[in-house]
C-alpha cells in the first residue's frame, strides 16, 4: 500500500536485464551448431563435448579440493577468530584484519600474494591457491560467526560455568553447538566464494593445475564455444537448486525467515 | 589474556597471508625492476614519478570514469528496483530477492561470456535491433560494453544494500510526510533518500570498488582498447614483469579507495539516521 | 595505525631478504649436468607448456607409448605470460615446468637469465633432420640452448571478399581504407606489436634508439583509433566469423585452407620469428626432456606436428613428409627457408627489451 506511487516497469525493466543474458545461455546450450549467434536446432551435443573435456573436468576436480580445502582451514580459524574476539568488546586491530580481506581489490591481494610465493620461493601448485583463498574464506567465516554470536544468550555458559564445568567443556557443549548456523554458513559461504574465485587463482595457480573459473578464462579467450552455454547451464541448475535447497532447510527449522 | 590461544591462529594467518603481501608488494614501488622481472634493491623514487605521466594519469581517470558511470546507473536502475521489493508482501519479497541474486551464482566469467554473445556484431542484440527495423550497432569492444559487462555483474550489489535499508525504513514516516500534503516527490527527497543514505553509500561503494579494479571486463568486452587501471597492474606482473611499476600502480589504487572508504564511513556517520 | 607501522618493520626486514625474481643466484655454481644417456626415461614425468592449440591433442599419449615418459601438458596463451611464470612467480623453487615452448629472442633472454639447461646434443641426434639454416639462426647459432619447433614469418591476413583492395603494405593495417575502419586487428606480444610501425618507419625489428620506438609509439597510438581488437590468439576465428577483414598475423595461423582468406608479406618486408623448445635447469627430468625433443625432431612425428598445427616446420626430413594435398591448400606452408631468411630475425636486445615492455605498456594505456 505504501509504496502504490512507484511505478513497477522499472523493476520488471532490471528482471528482463538480469535474465536476458541467462535466458540466450540456457537456449543456446542445447542448439545443435557451432555458431553461438544462432539456433540450430535441439541436440545435446554440447553437453556431450563438456563431459568428455578433460581439461573442464581437471579444472573442476581442481577447485573443489581448492574449495573443500580452505573451506575447511577458514571455518577453524574463523571461529576461533570470533569466538576468541567474544561478545560485544570490539578489539580494534582485529576488526581491521577480519575488515581488510572484503575491502582491499581482490587484485591487490592477489599480486601480493603472487610475491609472496616468489619470495619464500613456494612452488605453485593447488596448495598456494587453497591457501590464498582461505584469507577472505577466514574473515567472512569470522564476520558471521561474530554476528551469529551477538545474537545468542551468554547466561548459557556463564551457568554451564558456574555447574563446574571446563572452559574447554562449556565451550564444545554449549558455545559450538549454538554457534553451529553461523558456522555452517560462514562455511558454505566460503566454499561458494571459493569456487567461482578467478582473480587471485588466476595469479596463484600452477600452469598445470588451473582451477575452473582460469580453464573458462582460457576458453573464453580462445574464442567462443557453445561449450561454455552447457556449462552456464549447468551451474545456474546446481545453484537453483542449491538455493531452494537452503530456503526449505531455513524454513523447517526456523519455522519461516525471518526480516 | 584468554583471547590468544583462540584468535592466535587466524591473526596470525591473516598477518602472513594478507598483510605481509600487500606489505611487501607496497614496499617494491621502492625498488627497481629486475631485467626478467622480480626487483632489484636499489631503492628508487622513479615508479612513482612515472605514475605522474599523463598516459597514466589518463588510465586512472579513464577507470575512474568507467567505474562512476556503471555506480551511477547501478544506483539509477537499483533504487526503483529495490524499492518495489521492499513494498512487497514479505513472500515475494524473499522470491524477488532471490531471483536479483541467482544470475550471480552462475560464474563471474560466464556472465562476462554471455555479453560477448549478446553485444557482438552477428549477436543477439543485433538481430532484436534488426527484427524492429534498426540496427546495426557496433557495441562490443568499446566503453559501452565495458559499463554493461560491470552493470551486469555488480548490480547485485547495490539491489542488496539498498533494500535492507529501504526494508528497514518506518513507513509512517512517509505516510505522515504525505499526510502533511508533501508530493511524492517532495516525501522521497526529504524523507525517503536521506534515510536510505547509508544504503546508498555501501551500494555505490559495493559496485565502485570491484569495477575500479576489473582487468577481466575490459579485456573481454573492451577488446583490449579500453584500458582500466586494473589491466595495468594485471600486465606489469604477468607480461611486462615490471614488478616496482605494478606495484606504485597498485599503490595508487588503494590510496584512491582508501579515500573513498574513508569518505563512505564519514558520510555515513553523519546521514545515520537517528 | 599502530598495525600498519608493525606491517612497514615486517616488510622492511623481509624486503632485507634477498628475493630477486630472476634466479639467478646458482649462476656460476652449476655448469651444465652430465646427463645420462641410458637413464630408465620411465621413472621420469614431464610438465611441458606450450601454446594451446600448438601441438596435436594425443601428443602426450603417443609419447607415454613411445617413450615411457608420462607427460603433463600445461598451455600458456602468449610469450608474456610463459615468461612471467618462468621468471617471476616462484623461480627459485622452480615453476614445476621442464620443456617450455618460446620464441627464439625469448628463448635468448632465459639463456642470459641462466635459467636454461645447454641442449646436449648427443642426446638429440635428430638435430640433423633439421635445414642447415635452422642450426645458425641468429639468437641461438648451433643450437646450444635451444631446438627450432616451428618458424615462419608474419604479415597480413585477410578476408579477399571483406577488402577491396588486397593489402601490400603495412599501412594497410596502420591506417586503413575507411571500409575497415574497426575491422582490423593487430597482436600486442610486444615484439609485434611494433613490427608493423617499425618496418613502415624503415627501421630494424631489433632497433634499440629512443627515437625510432617514440616515432613507432606515435603511429600505434594513431592505429589504435581505427583496430577492432588487440588480438594475438583468436584472430583466424575472427576472419572467419567476419568480424574482422584484416589482421596482423603470423603465417601459420592465417586459416588459409579457407578459400576466402590469404596471407602475404607486405613490401616492406617483415621478421623471421621462430619458436622453440627449451629444457629448463630446474627440471629434475632432464633426460626425459631431451628425449622428448628428439622425439618431436623425429620426421614422422615432427611431419604429423606440421599436418595438425598447419605451421611450416625447420625440419628437412619432415617437411619432405608433409601430404602434398595440405601443401597445395596451405601458401604459407610451402614457403622455402630461403625466402624465410629474408625476413629479419628477431633476437633478444638486452638490457633494452624493457623499452618494448614499455612501449607495448604505453600503447595500451594510450588513447
Amino acid at each position: 500500500m505504501r509504496h502504490r506511487s512507484w511505478p513497477k516497469l522499472p523493476f520488471w525493466l532490471t528482471y528482463v536485464f538480469l535474465y536476458a543474458p541467462v535466458v540466450v545461455l540456457v537456449v543456446m546450450s542445447f542448439s545443435a551448431g557451432d555458431s553461438p549467434y544462432s539456433f540450430e536446432g535441439f541436440s545435446l551435443r554440447w553437453y556431450g563435448e563438456l563431459a568428455g573435456d578433460d581439461e573442464i573436468l581437471h579444472g573442476l576436480v581442481n577447485t573443489l579440493i581448492v574449495a573443500a580445502g580452505s573451506a575447511a582451514l577458514s571455518t577453524v580459524l574463523g571461529t576461533l577468530l570470533a569466538v576468541g574476539a567474544g561478545r560485544g568488546t570490539r578489539p580494534r586491530l582485529l576488526d581491521a584484519v577480519t575488515l581488510l580481506p572484503a575491502v582491499v581489490p581482490d587484485l591487490l591481494l592477489a599480486i601480493g600474494l603472487l610475491v609472496l610465493y616468489a619470495a619464500v620461493r613456494l612452488t605453485l601448485g593447488l596448495h598456494s591457491v587453497l591457501l590464498a583463498h582461505a584469507v577472505f574464506g577466514t574473515a567472512f567465516v569470522a564476520a558471521l560467526v561474530r554476528t551469529r554470536l551477538a545474537h545468542t544468550d551468554p547466561s548459557l555458559e556463564e551457568a554451564s560455568r558456574d555447574l563446574g564445568a571446563t572452559p574447554l567443556a562449556t565451550f564444545v557443549r554449549i558455545t559450538l553447538p549454538s554457534l553451529a548456523p553461523g558456522i555452517a554458513a560462514g562455511a558454505l559461504l566460503a566454499f561458494t566464494l571459493s569456487v567461482d574465485e578467478f582473480v587471485i587463482a588466476f595469479f596463484t595457480a600452477a600452469p598445470t593445475e588451473p582451477t575452473l573459473p582460469v580453464v573458462v578464462y582460457s576458453m573464453i579467450r580462445f574464442g567462443v564455444t557453445p561449450e561454455i552455454n552447457a556449462l552456464a547451464t549447468l551451474l545456474l541448475a546446481v545453484s537453483f537448486t542449491a538455493v531452494v535447497a537452503a530456503q526449505r532447510l531455513t524454513r523447517s527449522t526456523t519455522g519461516g525467515p525471518r526480516g | 589474556m584468554k583471547r590468544w590461544p583462540l584468535t592466535g591462529p587466524g591473526v596470525t594467518y591473516l598477518t602472513v597471508f594478507m598483510v605481509v603481501p600487500l606489505g611487501l608488494v607496497l614496499s617494491y614501488a621502492f625498488f627497481r625492476r629486475g631485467r626478467f622481472g622480480g626487483v632489484v634493491y636499489e631503492p628508487t623514487t622513479e615508479n612513482l614519478a612515472r605514475l605522474a605521466d599523463p598516459l597514466y594519469t589518463d588510465v586512472l581517470l579513464h577507470s575512474t570514469w568507467i567505474a562512476a558511470l556503471t555506480t551511477v546507473l547501478a544506483l539509477l536502475i537499483g533504487y526503483p528496483t529495490a524499492h518495489v521489493i521492499a513494498g512487497l508482501p514479505r513472500r515475494r519479497q524473499t522470491i524477488a530477492l532471490v531471483a536479483v541474486v541467482l544470475p550471480f551464482w552462475t560464474s563471474f566469467l560466464v556472465r562476462v561470456y554471455a555479453w560477448i554473445v549478446l553485444l557482438s556484431g552477428p549477436g543477439w542484440l543485433n538481430k532484436a535491433l534488426r527484427a524492429i527495423g534498426l540496427g546495426p550497432v557496433e557495441v562490443l569492444y568499446t566503453d559501452a560494453a565495458v559499463v554493461a559487462g560491470l552493470l551486469y555483474a555488480y548490480l547485485p550489489l547495490m539491489i542488496l544494500p539498498l533494500y535492507a535499508s529501504l526494508a528497514r525504513l518506518d513507513p509512517q514516516l512517509s505516510e505522515a510526510a504525505a499526510n502533511l500534503g508533501a508530493g511524492p516527490w517532495t516525501v522521497f527527497r526529504t524523507v525517503t533518500f536521506p534515510l536510505t543514505l547509508p544504503g546508498v553509500l555501501t551500494g555505490c561503494l559495493f559496485v565502485f570498488v570491484p569495477s575500479f579494479g576489473n582487468f577481466v571486463v575490459p579485456e573481454l568486452l573492451g577488446g583490449g582498447r579500453s584500458v582500466m587501471v586494473g589491466n595495468l597492474v594485471r600486465d606489469q606482473f604477468l607480461k611486462a614483469r615490471d614488478w616496482p611499476f605494478g606495484a606504485a600502480l597498485a599503490l595508487a589504487l588503494l590510496a584512491g579507495l582508501m579515500v573513498l572508504l574513508f569518505a563512505q564511513a564519514w558520510a555515513a556517520r553523519r546521514y545515520a539516521p537517528r | 595505525m599502530r598495525g600498519m607501522r608493525t606491517v612497514g618493520a615486517i616488510a622492511a626486514v623481509l624486503a632485507l631478504v634477498p628475493l630477486t625474481g630472476c634466479g639467478g643466484d646458482d649462476n656460476g655454481s652449476s655448469g651444465p649436468d652430465t646427463l645420462d644417456a641410458k637413464a630408465d626415461l620411465t621413472k621420469q614425468s614431464l610438465t611441458v607448456s606450450i601454446w594451446d592449440g600448438y601441438s596435436p591433442e594425443d601428443l602426450p599419449e603417443r609419447v607415454e607409448k613411445d617413450l615411457g615418459v608420462p607427460v603433463k601438458i600445461a598451455h600458456h596463451a602468449t610469450n608474456e605470460e610463459i615468461m612471467a611464470k618462468l621468471t617471476g612467480g616462484g623461480a627459485g623453487g622452480g615453476s614445476g615446468i621442464d620443456v617450455a615452448f618460446v620464441s627464439g629472442q625469448y628463448a635468448q633472454a632465459l639463456n642470459e637469465a641462466g635459467l636454461l639447461e645447454p641442449i646436449h646434443a648427443d642426446l638429440v641426434p635428430n638435430l640433423k633432420n633439421l635445414y642447415p639454416e635452422a642450426r645458425q639462426l641468429a639468437y641461438d647459432k648451433g643450437n646450444t640452448f635451444s631446438v627450432p619447433y616451428t618458424w615462419g614469418t608474419t604479415g597480413l591476413c585477410y578476408r579477399t571478399d571483406l577488402v577491396k583492395q588486397p593489402p601490400t603494405s603495412w599501412n594497410d593495417l596502420l591506417k586503413p581504407p575507411a571500409e575497415l575502419k574497426k575491422k582490423v586487428t593487430m597482436m600486442t606480444t610486444e615484439r609485434w606489436l611494433a613490427l608493423p610501425a617499425l618496418k613502415v618507419l624503415g627501421h630494424s625489428v631489433n632497433t634499440t634508439s629512443d627515437e625510432e620506438l617514440a616515432d613507432a609509439r606515435t603511429l600505434l597510438l594513431d592505429a589504435k583509433k581505427n583496430l577492432l581488437a588487440y588480438d594475438d590468439t583468436t584472430f583466424g576465428d575472427r576472419l572467419t566469423k567476419g568480424e574482422s577483414a584484416l589482421a596482423e598475423a603470423w603465417d601459420g595461423w592465417c586459416p588459409t585452407s579457407d578459400p576466402k582468406i590469404r596471407f602475404t608479406v607486405p613490401k616492406e618486408g617483415s621478421d623471421l620469428w621462430v619458436d622453440t623448445m627449451v629444457v629448463l635447469k630446474s627440471s629434475e627430468n632432464k633426460e626425459a626432456a631431451h628425449a622428448l625433443i628428439n622425439y618431436i625432431l623425429d620426421p614422422e612425428i615432427h611431419s604429423w606436428a606440421a599436418e595438425n598445427i598447419l605451421y611450416k616446420v625447420p625440419n628437412k626430413a619432415a617437411m619432405e613428409q608433409v601430404d602434398p594435398k595440405l601443401l597445395r591448400a596451405n601458401a604459407p606452408l610451402r614457403t622455402t627457408p630461403a625466402d624465410l631468411l629474408k625476413g629479419e630475425s628477431i633476437v633478444d636486445v638486452g638490457e633494452a627489451a624493457t623499452k618494448y615492455t614499455r612501449l607495448s605498456t604505453e600503447v595500451a594505456a594510450g588513447s
